[in-house]
């Protein structure tokens, strides 16, 4: 087993507000090799992405209470001081947000955009740094990338400015690459494209790459490691075949369930009922219990733990597992 | 080489009695001007180039494309938020092309639309109950003093609670902000709706509940729809039949298990091949087509087939018949495709598609065994 590049020990965040303490991340653990694609699944309001603003240091600290430990490549960078973590944010971990209209600055020349991470980072002079843009605009698939370089983001699709928004994440060869939303705001054909991009840049830089998505159909054929995450805890986690064919949390079949397919003829869809909670009144006990169909008095009472069912795959839920086993190809499996 | 398109026959027609709404050579342009003060036009957006469509009583019509393709301008020719530039629509064998005033105003009863950005398409001022009632309001068809029993019944048909009569917009998530814009489209009990790309904004389990709602309300008060998106697989669960659409035309329309199970136009095959799949196994399975390239610009739409210098079908036929332009390089496309327009012809009953060359290939594998799907890749 390689060391993992970055090991995410028991996170905990929270916000103090107005209205009660948001806890948005609760106890989270996790861990990504290089070359492995870590796909992060749920709704909106999971916590999700407050996980990886956290690990790129971008949760302000004064405001949020943060506890547990991120450690990178062996160094706990939630005890790093603003400058050194500079040293790895943007070197070491490159991210790409989920809205490429606004994740760009509109008055500077997308060249520039790319140019500047380049020179805040290394050494080298203004047209050094200017072609090494333009060489990653070449790499991510932008035609023309010499003129492209001296345009304005408003001249740029969508597609476009995600791929902008990747060479600027990659253009300091970062050892690992969070993609937050990276096709949410684009169009299935696009939405391809980046995708393969994403993952022949992994083989190509021999990065690690953590996928977060709201789509369980979006990530099935690039992920090898699926974690999926319900009001900042990670319910289910396996291996991307575990989550699709041997499912065992109720949560996970609801977002399975919820995809319209092209392949399979459903007649009607079967959403899971019922809102995301609040992050500041968390239900008792297993916090899906109230949206949950299977649910008994256990779970109202009792925080489930995030259990082996085998080997490499983990669930937190009460229902007996030859339980769990059954209602998935007796019922989720069927409607797929 | 136009005559022998010109002899094949023309679509089969599937006989549902007479369609509600009738598209005929829609064209929408939008004026290029320079100049501040003496605007010249110098150019035209061919934002719907030629729409031909038809819109049975108590179906389902998908729309599908690309961003850019002129999806959102049809719709808004079709409840009049835009004049078309060129040709007819006829709404229950009545011509509403360029209806004004009080006939327009009565038309919208009839036909109403949900938009896209729940977050958008609300006024932040006003509360809920004022939002699903001013249709009411406007139109008079109803008392005052019924207005709010009215409402609280239609929040209710929605599933929204009716004690949240007094709310804001923002107190309310994007799916339920989403159930407020379809309860006031609902409020004049229209024939047609037109769904502007309802759920491309809300998470999938959200996205779900939406769904299933329309389809409730449509056997529930016998609605149409024309049900426009970008998601095949959303637009695919919803429709009877789907049309797409390429940069301003119609390039293909047929039943919606036929177009998935058998596409004709490589165009629909290249959208299908990038619809992601929830099933690892049956995602490797799948034949990709990555298409290159954007949509080109509508300004000025490539000659012949629209599709050409992306479409995979005629690069494929082109390098087959090793075709080379008058210097002697390679060509990318087949002359004809360059040529000539395609026009939409039959391809099997209900199916027609606008191509010279149509692919007869399955994208998705669809038929296979489930207990060999969950088998380690």
């Amino acid at each position: 087993m390689p060391e993992p590049l970055l090991e995410v020990e028991d996170l905990s965040v929270s916000f103090p507000t107005e209205d009660g303490l948001v806890k948005a991340v609760d106890h989270v653990s996790l861990s990504v090799t290089a070359g492995e694609t870590l796909g992060v699944v749920g709704e909106s309001g999971s916590g999700k992405s407050v996980t990886f603003l956290t690990v790129m240091g971008l949760t302000n600290r004064k405001a949020a209470i943060i506890e547990g430990k991120v450690l990178f490549q062996g160094v706990n960078l939630l005890d790093l001081p603003n400058d050194e973590l500079q040293e790895f944010r943007g070197k070491k971990i490159g991210m790409v947000f989920q809205d490429p209209m606004t994740s760009l600055h509109p008055f500077y020349k997308v060249g520039d955009q790319i140019a500047e991470t380049i020179l805040a980072h290394q050494g080298i002079s203004k047209k050094q740094a200017a072609d090494q843009a333009v060489d990653m605009l070449r790499r991510v698939g932008i035609p023309k990338p010499a003129e492209r370089a001296k345009q304005y983001p408003h001249e740029f699709s969508g597609g476009m400015r995600q791929r902008a928004m990747i060479a600027m994440a990659l253009s300091l060869n970062p050892e690992l690459l969070i993609a937050d939303e990276p096709t949410t705001a684009l169009d299935v054909t696009v939405q391809a494209q980046i995708l393969e991009l994403i993952s022949r840049l992994k083989k190509e830089f021999n990065a690690a790459v953590v996928i977060i998505t709201h789509d369980l159909g979006v990530v099935a054929e690039y992920c090898d490691d699926i974690q999926v995450m319900y009001a900042g805890k990670i319910v289910e986690q396996g291996f991307a075949d575990d989550i699709y064919h041997r499912s065992e949390h109720p949560y996970t079949w609801g977002l399975l369930r919820s995809i319209p397919r092209v392949d399979v003829e459903l007649d009607r869809l079967e959403p899971i009922r019922g809102l995301p909670p609040s992050l500041i009144h968390v239900p008792s006990g297993c916090s899906f219990h109230p949206r949950c169909p299977y649910a008994f008095e256990r779970c109202i009472h009792e925080v489930p733990e995030l259990l082996p069912t085998d080997g490499h795959h983990f669930t937190a839920c009460h229902l007996p597992m030859g339980e769990r086993q059954r209602i998935f190809s007796d019922e989720v499996e069927v409607h797929r | 080489m136009s005559t022998t398109e010109a002899q094949s026959p023309a679509p089969v027609p599937v006989r549902r009695g007479e369609p509600l709404l009738r598209l005929e050579g829609i064209k929408k342009y939008f004026p290029i001007t320079r100049g501040i003060i003496f605007q010249k036009r110098i150019g035209n957006v061919h934002a719907v180039d030629g729409v031909d469509l038809e819109i049975f009583p108590g179906e389902t019509l998908g729309l599908v494309g690309e961003t850019g393709c002129g999806k959102s301008t049809l719709a808004r020719v079709v409840v009049r938020l835009h004049e078309a530039s060129e040709g007819t629509i006829t709404f229950e064998g009545r011509d509403i092309t360029h209806l004004k005033g009080q006939d327009l105003r009565e038309l919208r009863r009839d036909v109403q639309m949900v938009f896209q950005d729940p977050y958008a398409s609300l006024n932040p001022r006003q509360t809920i109950g004022t939002i699903i009632g001013s249709p009411f309001r406007l139109h008079k068809t109803i008392q005052h003093g019924q207005i709010k029993g009215e409402v609280q019944q239609l929040m209710e048909l929605v599933g929204l609670n009716p004690e949240h009569y007094n709310r804001f917009p923002h107190e309310f998530s994007g799916g339920q902000r989403q159930r407020i814009g379809v309860a006031r489209a609902l409020a004049l009990r229209p024939k047609l709706i037109v769904c502007d790309e309802p759920v491309s904004a809300l998470d999938v389990s959200i996205q779900a509940q939406i769904l299933n709602l329309l389809d409730d309300l449509q056997r529930e008060l016998n609605l149409t729809y024309l049900f426009i998106a970008h998601d095949l697989s959303v637009v695919k669960h919803v429709s009877d039949r789907v049309a797409v659409m390429y940069l301003g035309k119609i390039v293909e329309t047929a039943e919606g298990q036929d177009l998935y199970r058998s596409p004709r136009h490589p165009y629909t095959g290249a959208l299908l091949s990038a619809v992601p799949i929830a099933d690892p196994f049956l995602a490797k399975q799948k034949r990709r087509i990555i298409l290159e390239g954007d949509v080109p610009s509508p300004i000025d739409p490539p000659s012949g087939c629209r599709f050409h210098p992306r479409c995979p079908q005629t690069q494929a036929l082109a390098k087959q018949q090793d075709l080379k332009d008058e210097y002697g390089s390679p060509l990318r496309f087949v002359p004809r495709c360059h040529d000539e327009e395609p026009i939409l012809s039959d391809q099997g009953p209900g199916h027609t598609a606008a191509c010279h060359f149509p692919i007869d290939t399955r994208i998705i594998p669809v038929d296979i065994d489930p207990k060999e799907r969950g088998a380690p890749a």
